[in-house]
């Protein structure tokens, strides 16, 4: 496992990226010691705009520099920027179809030490629900650092959500990632565990373990999940049979009812979900320790995949 | 500062009188909108759009030119009409203002109709966004001027003032704000529902070079606009007194016609008022 936080491999790739493309510009709301666009602050500061604690009129802001011509990456923390500027994100991003790029810092429970005001559980189910927008959940650092190209160059609003923490390694430097479409991870024809963001990487452990039961699951990865890949989702139905989703969010909105909606329109099947059934959890120890504790281990998954085997009905 | 010479004077003050007509036509037509906050901006945005703005209604995405946001989308109507009588489309659209299928939204869309830069309809984004586009200009380019028209309900929320904070903060004299002070909104008086007021010292303190006229006054309007582009280190506010429904006279100053609909015979008076009313 890298040893660096998803968060410091965003910022780093944003500053490496700001090289590149004179038109990105950076802002955030007084916490890019956090998020680390400070990387970016530091290589580019005339493209540097620290707004204070301002969530609101930033993402305005931001919509002035993408009506303007530039690209604006705007940040906070996931959970201040999708309820404080909610609003402005429905009405001045994904209504106006503005070219802003929302990040999401210290998604799910990875701020863990701060507790349950500070951690985000639905912003994935409030940008979903945001026509227009799209919705990317990067599973590692791999795929958070080529991310920041990939929904530069593509044109409209995005919302990307990323760990405070340490994901576990799920791809090499030469992974390819194209938005809306999902990564087998792993092949296995016993059901299917589709993962998003630091989830992936225990979905994989958890394959391997139910590997040495005689259990061989499919991995999907899915960074984007909006659009949802529905055709990788259908055939893993199809050839399956049974669906496990997991996420660091709350089982209501996110991955696990994006998933669901999509099979329960083209090829209904068995889904379980592994996430925070309705609750805003607790500050804890450690990331790990944390998600282990409320509902998100290894063996969650494990426990949902060994269930969902046992619902199959073809 | 420009000598305003009177045909000029003359001719925009025409200008907004058609304006309200537009604006009553089409409320009446549809049987939906808001009348009261569209004719108390009908002399800024006949002064903007027909005098002082740099556009060019044959180039909607002209880089060049001069943004205006409407922040308060209520007044869709008058702006609507601003841009058919200016050239942006034809003027026989604004009769199909909220048919299914037409480019003219309830509020402004900045996706369906030429012309409009920011769509809006919720209160108070307007400054924050003029900011941005001031600060993206500087790192990009071209130079332009960016006008924000402002109601007293949008001033009264926080994300107008975290606005001005940051206007104050990069000091955008790019951004000029009009504020278009009628005193009237949705449930009643601004002064009553959430008072205002000392609201020059307001905008000074957070930053704001002010500038304080009648807003059915012509000349103190256009001598306003030409002002604010003299102040080079510091966003300018222009607050203009205002009158809810102006040009008709029972409309005037009432909550009640923030979003009404006049009956016929309504209709028929404010008709009658509005082409004989003299400023």
């Amino acid at each position: 496992m890298s040893q660096m936080p998803q968060r410091q491999a965003y910022g780093m790739a944003l500053a490496d990226y700001g090289d590149l493309n004179p038109d990105v510009v950076v802002l955030d709301a007084d916490v890019s010691s956090s998020t680390l666009t400070r990387y970016f602050a530091e290589r580019h500061p005339s493209r540097f705009f620290n707004m204070g604690v301002t969530e609101a009129s930033m993402v305005n802001v931001g919509v002035g520099f993408a009506l303007a011509g530039t690209v604006p990456f705007v940040n906070t923390f996931a959970a201040l920027l999708t309820l404080r500027a909610c609003e402005q994100i429905r009405t001045c991003v994904a209504y106006a179809n503005t070219n802003v790029k929302l990040i999401g810092g210290y998604s799910g429970l990875s701020d863990y030490k701060d507790g349950p005001t500070h951690f985000a559980i639905n912003d994935v189910a409030l940008m979903r629900a945001m026509p227009n927008m799209v919705v990317v959940s990067p599973a590692d650092n791999v795929e958070a650092a080529k991310m920041v190209a990939a929904i530069a160059e593509r044109d409209g609003p995005i919302y990307m959500r990323i760990s405070r923490a340490v994901v576990p390694d799920v791809f090499d430097d030469s992974h390819q990632i194209h938005l809306g479409k999902g990564v087998i991870v792993c092949q296995g024809s016993d059901a299917t565990i589709v993962g998003s963001g630091s989830m992936v990487g225990r979905c994989v452990q958890a394959a391997a373990a139910l590997a040495r039961e005689n259990i061989h699951v499919r991995v999907l990865s899915l960074h984007t999940i909006k659009p949802l890949d529905v055709d990788m989702i259908r055939q893993a139905a199809e050839e399956t049979g049974a669906l496990v989703t997991a996420e660091d969010h709350s089982v209501i909105g996110g991955l696990g009812s994006a998933v669901s909606e999509a099979l329960a329109s083209h090829y209904p099947a068995p889904v379980e979900f592994v996430g925070l059934n309705d609750t805003f959890a607790e500050t804890g120890p450690d990331p790990d320790t944390l998600m282990d504790a409320w509902g998100l281990s290894v063996n969650d998954v494990v426990e949902a995949a060994r269930r969902a085997v046992r619902r199959k009905t073809r | 500062m420009h000598h305003h010479p009177e045909a000029l004077i003359y001719d925009l003050q025409e200008k907004a009188r058609q304006i309200r007509l537009d604006v009553l036509d089409m409320v009446y037509r549809r049987g939906a909108g808001h009348p009261g906050g569209s004719f108390s901006s009908a002399e800024i945005l006949a002064a903007l759009y027909f005098h002082h703005l740099k556009i060019d209604p044959g180039r909607p995405d002209w880089p060049e030119r001069d943004r205006f946001l409407l922040s308060k989308g209520h007044a869709a109507a008058a702006l609507y009409s601003a841009l058919a009588r200016r050239g942006f489309f034809p003027v026989e659209d604004l009769e199909q203002w909220g048919h299914l299928g037409a480019h003219l939204q309830g509020h402004p869309d900045r996706i369906k109709t030429p012309g409009v830069e920011m769509s809006s309809g919720f209160l108070g984004h307007g400054l924050s966004i003029a900011v941005g586009m001031a600060l993206a200009q500087r790192y990009k380019g071209p130079r332009y001027h960016i006008y924000v028209l402002m109601s007293d309900g949008g001033v009264q929320s926080g994300v107008a003032w975290e606005g001005a904070l940051t206007a104050s903060k990069y000091r955008t004299s790019e951004v000029t704000v009009i504020m278009d002070y009628n005193d009237v909104q949705l449930d009643g008086a601004a002064h009553d529902i959430m008072p205002l007021e000392p609201l020059l010292d307001k905008w000074r303190a957070f930053g704001f070079a002010t500038i304080e006229i009648s807003g059915h006054n012509m000349r103190q309007v256009l001598e306003a606009l030409d002002a604010a582009l003299e102040i080079h280190s510091l966003p300018t506010v222009i607050v203009a007194h205002t009158t809810k429904g102006k040009g008709v006279s029972f409309m005037e100053n009432t909550a009640k016609w923030h979003g009404a609909v006049p009956n016929e015979a309504e209709y028929a008076l404010a008709k009658a008022e509005l082409k004989g009313y003299q400023p």
